[in-house]
């Protein structure tokens, strides 16, 4: 079913691309990551302009993560405070980051740079995360419980302006949360993900957070980010294609659903190994798409193009 | 169709010129692209008007050229450099054809020679880019074999040698491919009559390609109401999303 792209000017199999969608959705709904990192990357592969994907990418997480919080904000699992905190550092690394883009974009090293990141980024998360849940495997099976890490972190400890997060159970520098928030801000523009995947483990080992409100609040702040940077896309390169999000939200809300229900039936600590093997995967792609020879020598950056 | 071809042989025994004339036409003067856009086919055709109606002894050609607006675009060229390929090289050419198509009823070269080629910019070596960099003429020739190779494959550039059927030494036609990823804009479909290598008519007719109904309004919209499309993008977004968690809750 071939289906034209207003935006990407391209013609594309609207069925492959929400089977795409799915495949993302499933591991949403698995892993409870919004899946930007993968949709980006699959969507460039796929032949779609890389700003249309990063652009597109981003409007898709937006929708994607609003069921997730609505759920978490109705338990309370949502700290609002930090959550604005958050999505003030955000909208600020988004400026930041389409700034760097332009600039990027003058010396032509956009490709390489977010090449870099992804493998940078995928690479050390993956390895952290493979690494961690073989240990917890391993104190499964032996009948341990993980330790316990310290819940504070020095360096944020020592910012000065201390605020009180009552729901996250912490008296520290707004300074901490708004630094991961514009980190994340600039990842999201730059890169077309949500970054759950960096501020989870952020907010848990380096903020200290408490867990039971970790996921609504990291889920608030990426769905205000990501539709702050949509409106940042369609204003400044207008490469969001509604057609396309559209296409991928439908695959992938059906995926989500169907991977909640199939994550329910497996071991947590398979799931995150699992996760965790998808992540290196597609890092491990990425770092040879940078070492070959590639494809296309010579690329043309026009009014067009 | 037919009965405009009929109309083109009425006027050539009717209107006899001084020297050959050119009457060309275009199966669609306007490509609408709307969703279900694969890509079309055009077909270029006409009639060769001789004076007094008699066909010349030599043998006459004709050569047909599609081109898309032209705009000027920066190259990068990928070098290996510690391991990995960077982007290390760059050109900009100001007037690169979006699109080009060439269909002759014999190979270009051997129709006219390379002064004249370049001059009507006869085949896709002779398009005249006109380079705006300062990099060595070498290098700009590998520039332009790069952007040749990308457009070709692309579907962009095209050319057929043999692609210009001619019947009885006055009516001709060719087609030419347009792919799903087409550029908008205005076209311009010249006729060349070429004769012991002289260009001895040439004629041109224009073709509007644009999007169209939908395609064309979401298009628009993201252009020129950009933060409007923005927030409706995103309501969009919010309202599936929100859509898909309340009926998945219930069932």
């Amino acid at each position: 079913m071939d289906l034209y792209l207003p935006i990407a000017g391209i013609s594309v199999n609207a069925l492959v691309i929400i089977g795409l969608g799915g495949v993302v959705g499933l591991l949403t709904g698995m892993f409870g990551v919004g899946g930007g990192f993968l949709t980006t990357p699959l969507l460039i592969f796929y032949g779609i302009p890389p700003t249309v994907a990063v652009a597109s990418a981003t409007t898709q997480i937006t929708g994607a993560s609003v069921s997730g919080a609505i759920g978490h904000w109705r338990r309370g699992g949502v700290d609002a405070r930090m959550g604005f905190v958050m999505v003030a550092g955000g909208v600020i690394g988004a400026l930041l980051g389409s700034v760097l883009f332009d600039l990027l974009e003058k010396w032509g090293q956009v490709d390489l740079v977010i090449g870099t990141l992804y493998v940078v980024l995928l690479g050390s998360i993956g390895g952290m995360m493979l690494h961690e849940a073989l240990v917890a495997m391993h104190a499964m099976r032996a009948g341990r419980k993980p330790k316990a890490r310290p819940r504070h972190n020095r360096l944020v400890a020592s910012l000065p302006y201390r605020w009180r997060f009552y729901k996250s159970g912490l008296y520290i520098s707004p300074l901490a949360p708004l630094l991961l928030g514009i980190a994340t801000g600039i990842l999201t523009v730059l890169l077309g993900v949500g970054g759950g995947f960096l501020i989870v483990p952020a907010m848990i080992y380096v903020l200290g957070m408490a867990t039971n409100v970790v996921v609504g609040t990291s889920l608030f702040q990426i769905l205000f980010v990501t539709a702050a940077t949509t409106l940042l896309h369609a204003t400044q390169s207008r490469t969001v294609d509604i057609v396309l999000v559209v296409l991928l939200l439908v695959g992938g809300v059906v995926g989500a659903q169907v991977g909640a229900r199939l994550a329910g039936k497996l071991k947590p600590e398979y799931l995150r190994l699992a996760l965790a093997i998808v992540v290196l995967l597609v890092a491990l792609r990425m770092a040879l798409g940078l070492g070959w020879r590639p494809d296309e020598i010579y690329t043309i950056y026009g009014a067009g193009e | 169709m037919m009965r405009r071809l009929i109309a083109l042989a009425l006027i050539l025994i009717l209107l006899p010129a001084a020297s050959p004339r050119l009457v060309p036409d275009v199966s669609q003067r306007r490509i609408d692209i709307v969703f279900s856009f694969t890509g079309a086919e055009l077909l270029l055709f006409g009639a060769i008007l001789y004076p007094g109606g008699r066909l010349p002894s030599d043998r006459a050609d004709i050569a047909v050229v599609l081109r898309g607006p032209s705009e000027p675009i920066t190259m990068r060229k990928k070098e290996r450099l510690a391991g990995i390929w960077v982007n290390r090289r760059v050109a900009r050419f100001e007037t690169a054809p979006s699109y080009y198509a060439v269909a002759s009823s014999a190979p270009i070269d051997e129709l006219v020679d390379e002064r004249t080629a370049a001059i009507y910019e006869l085949g896709i070596r002779n398009l005249q880019l006109s380079p705006a960099s300062r990099n060595l003429p070498e290098e700009i020739s590998d520039f332009e074999t790069g952007l040749i190779d990308l457009r070709s494959r692309a579907g962009l550039f095209v050319e057929e040698p043999h692609g210009v059927e001619i019947s009885d030494g006055v009516l001709y036609r060719a087609r030419l491919p347009l792919p799903a990823r087409v550029p908008v804009g205005r076209y311009v479909a010249e006729t060349f009559l070429v004769q012991n290598g002289k260009v001895l008519a040439r004629a041109t007719r224009e073709i509007d390609i644009d999007k169209s109904g939908f395609e064309r309004s979401v298009f628009v919209a993201a252009q020129d109401h950009s933060l409007l499309y923005g927030i409706a993008a995103v309501s969009i977004a919010v309202l599936l999303g929100w859509l898909a968690g309340v009926i998945f809750r219930r069932t």
